[in-house]
Parts: C-alpha cells; structure tokens; sequence
C-alpha cells in the first residue's frame, strides 16, 4: 500500500511538472477555448433564443451548465493523449518495465484529469459568476456539480486512454476525438432543451451521458434543490453504468497492449 | 566450464494474429556475459527481449531470469532487472534528474538511497554538469547516457539494451561500448540486442543470430568464426604449372585444413596463421615457386551471417515486425 501510494504520487506529479514546464499550455489549460463558448456564444445568443424555450432568466445561464459539461467532454476525451505519446516514444514500456503496480500509470492520469477539469470548471463557474449566473444551490451545489463532472469524466477518461492503447498511430486517434467531439455536443442538451430540438435529435440526445449530466447540472445553477434532487439521483446512476462500461472496455484494452 | 545461468529460454514462441515472430527459441545467458541478440530488423529479438522483461507474454515456452519466470514472477524479475528501450524513451519536459527520481520511487527507493545513487549514475555517465536542464536540450548521445542511467537506477543484476547505438555518431557509439565494457567488469550481466555486426563483434562475450524468429546459430564470435573452416590464406603464383606439386606438399601440413587450386594460384584454410604462414613460405621456397602475391582474410561476422542466413544484414527481410 505504501509502495502504491508511492508511485501514483510520483506519477502524478511528473504529469503536473509537464504542465508547469508549458507555460503556454497551463495558460491555455486554464483560460480555455470553451469559456469562449459561455462568453461569447452566451452573450452572442441572448436575444436570438427564446427564453420561453430556454426557461432560464437568460440565455446565458442557460449555456452555463452545458459549457461545464463540454469541458468535461473536452478534457476526458483528451485525456489519454499523454499516454498515446508515451505509448508511441517507448516511455510507458520503461515504466510498466519497474516494479510498480500495473493500474498506477492509469490512475495517475485520472487523478491528474479529474484535478484539472475541476479547476476549468471553477474558473468556467467564476466567469459564469461575472455575468450574474450565481449558482441556486450555493457552494454544496458547486461541490454536487464537480462530483457530476468527475463521474461523467471517468468513463471519457477511460474511453480515450482505451483509445490511446488501440490506435495504430495518433493520427488515428485525433480524427477519431475531433470526429466524436462535435455530435457530442449538439445532440445533447447543452445549446437548446431537448423539448425544443427536431424530433429525431431529441431522441438520438436521450442515449448521451452528456445530456443526463447537463439536465442534472442545469437546474443545480438554475432552480434550486427541489427541482434538481431527482435529476441528481437519475445522473449518478446513468454514470454508474457508463463508467463501468468505459472501465471494462478500458481495462480491456489495457490488458491487450499490456500482454 | 560450469557456469551461473542468468537467462533460461526454453522453447519460446511468440505469434500474433498470421505470423510467428519468434519460433520455438532456447538459449541460456550465463550471468557475468555480455550476451548479443543479432539480426535484421523483424527477426524477433525485439520480440524476444521483451518477454524477457515481461513486457509480453510468451504464447508458448517459457523464460525465466535467475530461475523466476517471466510471467507468473513478473514483479520479482522487474527487481532484478534494468531495461534501456530501443526508442529514446525521455520525457522531454523532465530534466535529467527528474527522470532519475522518477524511475527511483517506481523502485521504491527511499528518498536518501534515491539521492545518493542519482548522484553516483550522474557521474558515472558524465551528465552531472546537465541534470537539471530539460531533457530537449540534451544531445542524441546525452538522451543515450540518461537512458543507460535510468536503466542502471534499480541496481539490476541484469541490463537489457535494446539497439544502444541505432543512430548514434561514432563517438558517441564508442563511448556507449565503454559503458557497457565496463558494467561487465563490474559484474553486471548485459543483454543487447543489435543490427550492427561491428558492434556485436566487438562487445560481446557470446550471441546468437537470429533470422525469422528462429536461432540459426550461437557462440562467441571467435567460434563462429571458425565454425565457418578458419582464416584463408590466398596465393597468386608467378607460374601455375608447379602449383599442383605445392599443393601436394601442403595438404598434409599440421595447420592446415584444406587446399584448393584456383586460377592464379591456391586457396588455403588454415587453422592458426601463425603456425601456417612459415610452413606455406618454406614449402613454396623448396619447389622453387616463386610467389607474387600473398593474401590473407580472416572471417568476419558478415561472412558467419551471410552463411546462416543466406542474405547480408543491411537487405530487408520480407516480414515486417511487429511490436
């Protein structure tokens, strides 16, 4: 137990170091494109979309919830490109040649991914937070939100890293994230409700994770407990059996590089 | 001469889905050798070394390292062993003694053995004066002498390199080779694979050839050399019509395993130059002919592969490797 403790902390802070060595990159991992989505799409969308529709004061804290969970989209399909790289420059032979256990690499690149997705999304709230979206549940609301964006970014997490070790070449791997990123989006309720999508989108946007996190989050920033319990109760049980699909497929294909 | 066995192969095989990329290998590494894994590119001692690191298990045989197998062992072999991957595998947002740390909490060491023995492999690879720069600003040769380094951080009884000097200037090749040499004389038992039949000449102790995921031979390059009949020794006489009498007298020399007549004169195997040379001059004084040109080659490697393999090493094998 100590010599695991010991090698995901030092696996862990060999993916933070990378980071702080990137000076650009850190700045970009903080002040990311998708706060462009909440600040200008937000702002950009204001009187083009109905707030009948909508159901929020405005279209702006309606985007909030769904730009958070597009970053979480973003960041877990991501997720395992390090890996991809270590993969392919033989670093991740040299690591699973020590003794260590065989998951520490894998859960030093979760703990890595779920600790920077938090702070996008604290940031994304705070930017949220300057154009008047205050969230309805408070602080324990933002603590619900975080566990929300963990839960759905395991699973992608896992999905992309399960990626990572499949993919022949890393060519393969960015068409296949840029290919699934975008319908992601806009077959879930991030942009418009599913109440106000044409029949078949809304019906594709039922079987997305996507769209049972960002229903769960909205109201969370939106209306208040009452209203989002029973969202919250539904998305930790839909994450549960996502994540323990991403995980058994993830592990699988794992074990195939691996062995 | 009864030896310590480090490695023990016993009919490995390794197939993916349409091709075998090791067939059926044995062979032992006694522990205190520099033990070479020779052949071109997919001939599956890449495949082989890293079952010996239990980086892939073997579809069947077996290997085992100090007597503990690859697979059901696999955490104890880790301990034993050091492994210098073929790719440079540097993070190149690390400085070099980050690598070092790194790899030393994978190991577990604790924080003050980790600091003295970075200490000492910095100094042993003469990269002291760059440790804490970012590993993209190393050199081909520096990125080399980190790997070795972290190769050696466990303390391994046995050092695994895979291709040590592919792409290396000749410097830096030679300063590679030293290393090695001397982590040899520090008792340490190295496994390398190469492509480079100078390199395997020079630097190991024994090494097997290896061609289409099978042994075609293994020895010390002294004795696979000789295997191949021994140094020839070509003459070119000034007038052929005595040479079948100096033949003759030759056959039945001591040093000598085989004459035969060529054109210009005669091609002689012997067993010792040495020993050959004087018997060959006198003999050809007594009958009186007269000898314009002397000519002596001795086998190299090239020759041993081309004769096991039936191709030179540089031409493409038809199968490409994989993993």
């Amino acid at each position: 137990m100590e010599h695991y403790r010991q090698e995901i902390g030092a696996l862990t802070m060999r993916w933070v170091k990378r980071l702080s060595r990137e000076k650009f990159s850190m700045l970009f991992t903080l002040v990311q494109p998708m706060l462009f989505w909440l600040i200008f799409f937000g702002n950009l969308f204001q009187r083009a979309a109905d707030t009948q529709v909508t159901q929020a004061p405005n279209y702006i804290s309606f985007l909030a919830a769904g730009v958070v969970v597009m970053t979480v989209l973003n960041n877990g399909l991501a997720g395992g490109v390090d890996l991809l790289f270590d993969k392919e420059n033989g670093f991740l032979e040299r690591l699973m040649s020590t003794p260590i256990h065989r998951s520490s690499v894998i859960l030093s690149r979760f703990l890595f991914v779920m600790t920077i997705t938090s702070l996008q999304v604290l940031v994304i709230l705070g930017v949220a937070f300057l154009f008047d979206v205050h969230p309805a549940t408070g602080l324990l609301g933002v603590a619900t939100i975080l566990l929300i964006g963990m839960m759905f970014g395991v699973g992608l997490t896992a999905i992309s890293m399960a990626m990572a070790f499949s993919v022949k070449s890393h060519g393969d791997f960015f068409s296949v994230l840029g290919f699934l990123s975008l319908p992601m989006i806009f077959l879930s309720s991030a942009l418009v409700p599913l109440a106000a999508m044409p029949g078949w989108m809304s019906f594709l946007a039922k079987f997305n994770p996507m769209t049972w996190a960002i229903d769960a989050v909205r109201p969370l920033i939106l209306s208040g407990w009452s209203e989002a319990l029973p969202h919250v109760g539904m998305v930790v049980v839909v994450m549960l059996v996502f994540d323990a699909l991403c995980l058994y497929g993830g592990a699988k294909a794992f074990r195939r590089a691996m062995g | 001469m009864d030896r310590a066995i480090a490695i023990d192969v016993s009919r490995l095989c390794k197939s993916y889905e349409n091709h075998k990329a090791v067939d059926d290998i044995s062979f032992q590494v006694y522990s205190g050798e520099i033990f070479g894994l020779l052949g071109p590119n997919g001939a599956g001692k890449s495949t082989t070394l890293r079952t010996l690191i239990t980086l892939l298990h073997p579809t069947s045989g077996s290997a085992a390292v100090f007597g503990h197998d690859t697979v059901r062992e696999a955490d104890l072999v880790r301990t034993l062993i050091g492994y210098v991957p073929q790719e440079r595998a540097i993070d190149r947002f690390l400085t070099g003694r980050e690598h070092l740390e790194l790899l030393g909490a994978l190991y577990h060491l604790t924080k003050e053995e980790a600091v003295k023995r970075i200490d000492e492999l910095l100094t042993l690879v003469e990269l002291n004066a760059h440790a804490d720069r970012p590993a993209k600003t190393y050199s081909g040769g520096m990125k080399r002498k980190l790997d070795i380094a972290c190769g050696l951080l466990p303390n391994p009884k046995i050092l695994f390199l895979d291709e040590p000097t592919l792409g290396l200037d000749v410097q830096s090749r030679l300063r590679i080779w030293e290393y090695v040499r001397m982590l040899k004389a520090r008792g340490l038992t190295v496994v390398m694979t190469t492509n480079y039949l100078d390199e395997a000449d020079q630097l190991c102790d024994r090494l097997a050839i290896i061609d289409g995921g099978k042994i075609k031979t293994l020895g010390s390059p002294a004795e696979l050399k000789i295997a191949l009949g021994g140094d020839i020794v070509s003459l070119t006489l000034k007038e052929t019509d005595r040479t079948a009498g100096l033949e003759a007298a030759l056959k039945h020399q001591p040093a000598i395993t085989s004459v035969r007549t060529t054109d210009k004169g005669l091609d002689i195997r012997v067993e010792s130059p040495e020993k050959a040379l004087p018997a060959i001059l006198e003999s050809a004084n007594r009958l009186g002919c007269s000898i314009e040109f002397i000519q002596y080659n001795r086998p190299r490697l090239d020759d041993v592969f081309i004769a096991h393999t039936g191709r030179a090493i540089t031409e493409s094998v038809p199968q490409a490797e994989s993993t």
